[in-house]
C-alpha cells in the first residue's frame, strides 16, 4: 500500500503531463482546481488525456473542485433529452457527499471532458455511471485523507456532509472540500480503493427530480448548435442530388456567384453556397444547375419486402434449442407468418447542424452529434490532423434517437469552413434532414410456430431479414427453437440509402413480429393473451413485470378478440424487462385507431431518477405510436420522397392516450439498466394486438395505417 | 432593396433596415440574437418557430419580416418579465413537460396564444389548439397538463 504524502500543499512533478493538464485547466476557465492524481500517473503520461479512447478510471478526468465548493463534473456524454444532466449529478452528489446544487455539468466537449464513445444504447446509467461513481468514491476518500491530516484526526473518525469534512467526535472541527483546494494543486491517491456506496446510503439516487435543464429550456436560453454566437459566421447551403443512387455529371454555379455577398466553395462533389443570410444562401443555391446520372436502383416502398427477401444476405444462427421437427410433431396448431416494417426517419425536431471555425491548423466544431469524440476522430483521420488540433463540442441536442450517431454535416462543414477561411454554420433544412438521415432499416420477419391445444408453445422458428438481431430472442420457454438473422453481405449494400440505429435498434421490428405471433396463437387456443404469455414464460423477471402491468391496468382476462381493444406486448431491451398494455378504439368505417389509455411496467434494476424513467416511458409510448401507426418513408430507388412533416406523419396531440400509467419494480439493490429505449419496443406489438382485440383484424405490416386496418377488417 | 421595418419587439419599439422579403424567423435569430425561436421544418408545419404577433400565435418561418411592420412581436425571450417566469413557462417546468427542449419555446408560445384566446380551455380544446405543434420526444401528455394548469393559474392571478 502506498503511503500518502504528508504535505498536500506541495506541488509535485513537472512533466509533459503537467503541460497537458495546464492546457486542460486553461480551457476550463478561472478558479482553483483540486487536482488529484491517478493511481498510476505513468499510464497517463503515455497517453495524454485528449488521446484517451477509453472511459478513464482516473477521477481527475471527471472532477474539478473549486475553492467556493463548486464541483465541475465533465463528462463526454451529451444531453439530447434523456436526462443525464439530471441523473449523473444525483450519483455524483451521493458518492462525493456534496449538495446537488453545488454540481455543474460540463458535457460533450472533447477538450475538457473525459472520453466517451457516444451517448447511445441506454448506456449512460447502466455502464458509464459505474466509472463516474467509482471516480467520485475515490475522490471522496482522498479528500477525507487530506482533511484528516489537516484536522489532525484519523480518517475513520471523519464524516462528510455537503462537502464539509468534520470530526465525528467534535463536529466543530471541520474543513470544506473547497478549502482543501486552497491555492494549490494537489496530487494524491487513495490508500485503498474505496467501494461505491450501497443503495441504502443514497440520498439523491432514487429520488424523483425534475429536468435540471428545465429553466434553460422554457426560457429559450438553452444553447443548441445553431444558437452558438459567432461573429463573422456565414451560412452554408449544400448542393444535394435528388437521389442517393446518382452521380454529378455537370454543374454550373455561375449565376449563384453573381449574387452580391455570395461565395461558392467546392471540394469535389461537395459544393456549397455561402452567405451571411440563410435566405440569400438558399436563393443562390436555387440558381445552380446540376445534371446527374440516372437512378438505376429498382426498388420502392411497395416492392421493398420482396426485394429484401431476395437480396444477397449473410445468415447467422443467433440461438437454437431442441429440434424443430419434433416441435412440429408436438403441435396441434401450426402458424406461418411474415411481418413487414418500412423505413423510418429519426426526425428529431432539431435537424443535423454543425459550425466550424478554423484558427491556423486547428479547428473547433460545434455539432449536434451524439458522439463528439467520434466526430473528432473522423475529422483527424480524414484530414490527417492531430487529435489535439481538433476540438468538437456538442451543446444541447434537439433530439437524437440514434440519428445523430451519424454526423455527415460535421465533415461537410469542416471542409467548407477550411475553404472559406471563416466560421461556417451548416444547419440542415428539414428536406436535407430526411435525405441525409440514416433510416431505421426496412425489414421482414418470418415466424413458424406451433402450439398444443392446451396452449404450450412447442415450436419457434424465427428469421429476421435486415432488421438486426437485437430483440430477436425467443423470451418464451419453448423447447424447440431456432433464431436466424439475415444481414447485409460485406461489400454488397442492400438498402438504397444509409440506414442505422433507431431508438432500440431492431428490437421494435422483432418485438412487433414476436408479440403478434404470440397473440395469434393465444387466440387460436382460446386463451386470454396475458394468461397465455404467463403460461409460456419461465423468466421470473418477465412474469413479475407482466403481473404488475396487468394489475396496474386493472386487466381482467378474456380471450381475443374481446371487442375491448386491449393489447399487450413484452420483451427485453438494454438490460431492462418491459411490458406495455394499451387500449384503443378502432373506427370500423375509417380504420382509424385512437389510443385511449396505456400502462408501462419495467424492471430496470436500480432506479436513479424515477421521474426521469416515467418521462422516458411516456415518450416511448408516444413516439412509438408513430412507427406503429403512421410513419413510413416513401421512396423510389435512391430518391427519398418523404421530405418534410407534411408527408411524413409524426404522432400528434390528439393521438396521445389520456392516461399513461407506470410501474417501476423496486429493484434498488440491483445494478441499474437502460431507461431511454426499452418501452418503445412494445408499441408495435401492443397496438397490433389491441387492434385485433378491438375488431378481429390481424395486421402484419407497420405502419398500421387506416387503409391497412380497413383491409384487415374486411378480411376478418 | 432594403427597407426600414418598424415594429414592437418584446415590449421595445424596434427598427431595422433590411431586405423586407427575408424570413422573419431568421431575422429574429440572426439580427436580434433571439435564438429561442427555432427552425424545425421551414414550411409552418411543426411549430418550433412559433411566436406571438399581436397576441396571436404564428409560424415565423412562413412570415416575411415586412409582415410585422407596426405590429407587436413577442418571442420566448420576451415572455418572462424581470426574471419572473410566465405562468406557462412555470407550468412546463413544474410538470416536466419537455425532454430535449427544442420544440419547447414554440410549444410555450403557441400555448400562450391559445390561453390568450381561451383562458380556460378544456382538455379537448388544448389538444385541438396544440395539434399542429410537433414534439418528437413525446412530452405531449405533460404539455397538455401544463397548459391546463397554467390556465388555472392565470385565471387565479386575474
Amino acid at each position: 500500500m502506498k503511503k500518502s504524502r504528508k504535505n498536500p500543499e506541495l506541488a509535485t512533478t513537472r512533466s509533459r503531463l503537467d503541460l497537458k493538464r495546464r492546457d486542460f485547466f486553461t480551457l476550463l476557465g478561472g478558479g482553483i482546481a483540486i487536482y488529484l492524481s491517478s493511481r498510476n500517473p505513468s499510464e497517463l503520461l503515455a497517453l495524454p488525456l485528449i488521446r484517451q479512447r477509453e472511459v478513464p478510471k482516473d477521477f481527475n478526468a471527471f472532477l474539478t473542485i473549486y475553492e467556493d465548493g463548486t464541483v465541475i463534473c465533465h463528462v463526454g456524454k451529451i444531453e439530447m433529452g434523456q436526462g443525464p444532466i439530471t441523473s449523473l449529478p444525483q450519483q455524483v452528489a451521493d458518492e462525493l457527499d456534496v449538495s446537488i446544487e453545488s454540481i455543474k455539468m460540463v458535457m460533450g466537449d472533447t477538450s475538457t471532458c473525459s472520453y466517451d464513445a457516444g451517448t447511445w444504447g441506454s448506456l449512460t446509467t447502466r455502464e458509464y455511471s459505474h466509472y463516474l461513481r467509482a471516480a467520485c468514491a475515490e475522490a471522496r476518500a482522498v479528500l477525507i485523507q487530506l482533511a484528516a491530516e489537516h484536522l489532525n484526526i484519523t480518517p475513520s473518525n471523519a464524516k462528510v456532509k455537503e462537502g464539509v469534512v468534520f470530526d465525528a467526535n467534535n463536529p466543530e472541527k471541520k474543513i470544506s472540500y473547497g478549502w482543501l483546494t486552497k491555492g494549490q494543486r494537489i496530487e494524491r491517491t487513495a490508500d485503498e480503493k474505496p467501494e461505491v456506496k450501497d443503495h441504502t446510503a443514497f440520498h439523491y439516487v432514487g429520488q424523483s427530480m425534475l429536468h435540471a435543464d428545465g429553466r434553460l429550456k422554457v426560457t429559450g436560453e438553452a444553447v443548441y448548435t445553431a444558437d452558438v454566437p459567432m461573429p463573422g459566421r456565414v451560412y452554408a447551403k449544400v448542393l444535394r442530388p435528388h437521389s442517393h443512387q446518382v452521380e454529378l455529371k455537370s454543374v454550373d454555379y455561375s449565376e449563384a456567384e453573381k449574387i452580391e455577398g455570395v461565395e461558392v466553395v467546392r471540394d469535389g462533389e461537395l459544393i456549397a453556397v455561402l452567405h451571411e443570410l440563410p435566405d440569400m444562401a438558399e436563393r443562390a443555391l436555387a440558381t445552380i444547375r446540376a445534371e446527374y446520372t440516372t437512378d438505376q436502383k429498382e426498388v420502392d416502398d411497395k416492392t421493398v419486402f420482396d426485394y429484401l427477401l431476395n437480396a444477397p444476405a449473410d445468415s447467422s444462427e443467433v440461438a437454437s434449442s431442441g429440434n424443430l421437427d419434433e416441435g412440429k410433431l408436438l403441435a396441434d396448431h401450426l402458424f406461418e407468418s411474415e411481418y413487414y416494417d418500412g423505413y423510418k426517419a429519426h426526425a428529431p425536431i432539431e435537424p443535423h447542424t454543425a459550425m466550424a471555425k478554423w484558427e491556423g491548423d486547428k479547428v473547433t466544431v460545434w455539432a449536434s452529434a451524439q458522439s463528439p469524440f467520434g466526430a473528432q476522430d473522423q475529422i483527424a483521420r480524414e484530414l490527417e490532423m492531430e487529435l489535439e488540433d481538433v476540438r468538437v463540442i456538442s451543446p444541447f441536442l434537439g433530439g437524437g434517437f440514434g440519428g445523430k450517431i451519424y454526423h455527415p454535416q460535421v465533415m461537410e462543414v469542416v471542409k467548407i469552413a477550411k475553404l472559406a477561411q471563416k466560421p461556417v454554420l451548416l444547419a440542415y433544412t428539414r428536406e436535407e434532414e430526411f435525405f441525409k438521415d440514416y433510416f431505421r432499416p426496412a425489414a421482414v420477419v418470418k415466424i413458424r410456430s406451433g402450439v398444443t391445444k392446451n396452449g404450450k408453445i412447442t415450436l419457434w422458428d424465427f428469421e429476421q431479414y435486415f432488421a438486426g438481431n437485437r430483440g430477436s430472442d425467443t423470451i418464451y420457454d419453448v423447447p424447440n427453437t431456432l433464431t436466424t438473422g439475415y444481414g447485409e453481405k460485406r461489400g454488397s449494400p442492400v438498402h438504397p440509402f444509409p440506414t442505422g440505429a433507431w431508438r432500440a435498434p431492431a428490437n421494435n421490428t422483432n418485438t412487433f413480429a414476436r408479440e403478434s405471433q404470440i397473440d395469434m396463437m393465444a387466440a387460436r387456443v382460446g386463451m386470454d393473451p396475458v394468461e397465455f404469455r404467463l403460461h409460456n414464460l419461465a423468466d421470473k423477471k418477465m412474469i413479475a413485470v407482466i403481473e404488475a402491468l396487468a394489475e396496474k391496468f386493472g386487466y381482467t382476462p378474456a380471450k381475443g378478440p374481446s371487442g375491448r381493444g386491449i393489447g399487450m406486448a413484452c420483451g427485453t431491451d438494454a438490460g431492462t424487462w418491459v411490458a406495455v398494455m394499451i387500449e384503443v378504439k378502432v373506427d370500423q368505417e375509417t380504420g382509424e385507431v385512437q389510443p385511449i389509455r396505456a400502462a408501462v411496467s419495467q424492471d430496470l434494476g436500480m432506479c436513479v431518477n424515477p421521474q426521469g424513467i416515467i418521462v422516458q416511458a411516456e415518450g416511448c409510448v408516444t413516439m412509438g405510436m408513430g412507427y406503429a401507426l403512421s410513419e413510413d418513408i416513401e421512396f423510389k430507388g435512391g430518391d427519398v420522397i418523404s421530405s418534410n412533416f407534411d408527408n411524413y406523419q409524426l404522432p400528434l396531440f390528439s393521438w396521445v392516450p389520456e392516461v399513461i400509467d407506470n410501474v417501476i419494480l423496486d429493484r434498488q439493490d440491483q445494478p441499474p439498466q437502460g431507461g431511454g429505449e426499452p418501452a418503445i419496443i412494445c408499441m408495435g406489438g401492443a397496438l397490433a394486438n389491441a387492434i385485433y382485440d378491438a375488431c378481429g383484424a390481424r395486421l402484419f405490416q407497420m405502419p398500421m395505417t387506416p387503409e391497412r386496418v380497413l383491409k384487415g377488417i374486411n378480411k376478418a | 432593396m432594403k427597407k426600414l421595418i418598424r415594429f414592437n419587439l418584446n415590449g421595445k419599439e424596434t427598427e431595422i433596415t433590411i431586405d423586407p422579403t427575408l424570413t422573419l424567423m431568421w431575422v429574429l435569430r440572426d439580427q436580434f440574437g433571439l435564438t429561442g425561436t427555432k427552425y424545425g421544418c421551414g414550411i409552418g408545419v411543426c411549430g418550433a418557430c412559433t411566436i406571438l404577433v399581436d397576441n396571436e400565435a404564428i409560424r415565423s418561418c412562413t412570415y416575411q419580416v415586412s409582415d410585422v411592420m407596426d405590429r407587436k412581436v413577442v418571442t420566448i425571450e420576451g415572455l418572462s418579465s424581470n426574471g419572473e417566469l410566465h405562468p406557462v413557462q412555470k407550468a412546463f417546468m413544474e410538470k416536466d413537460a419537455l425532454q430535449c427542449g427544442y420544440c419547447t419555446p414554440g410549444m410555450i408560445m403557441n400555448a400562450t396564444g391559445l390561453l390568450l384566446a381561451n383562458p380556460e380551455p378544456t382538455r379537448q380544446e388544448v389538444i385541438e389548439g396544440m395539434e399542429d405543434n410537433l414534439c418528437r420526444c413525446g412530452a405531449h401528455i405533460r404539455i397538455i397538463e401544463a397548459i391546463q394548469s397554467a390556465g388555472h393559474e392565470m385565471k387565479k392571478g386575474n
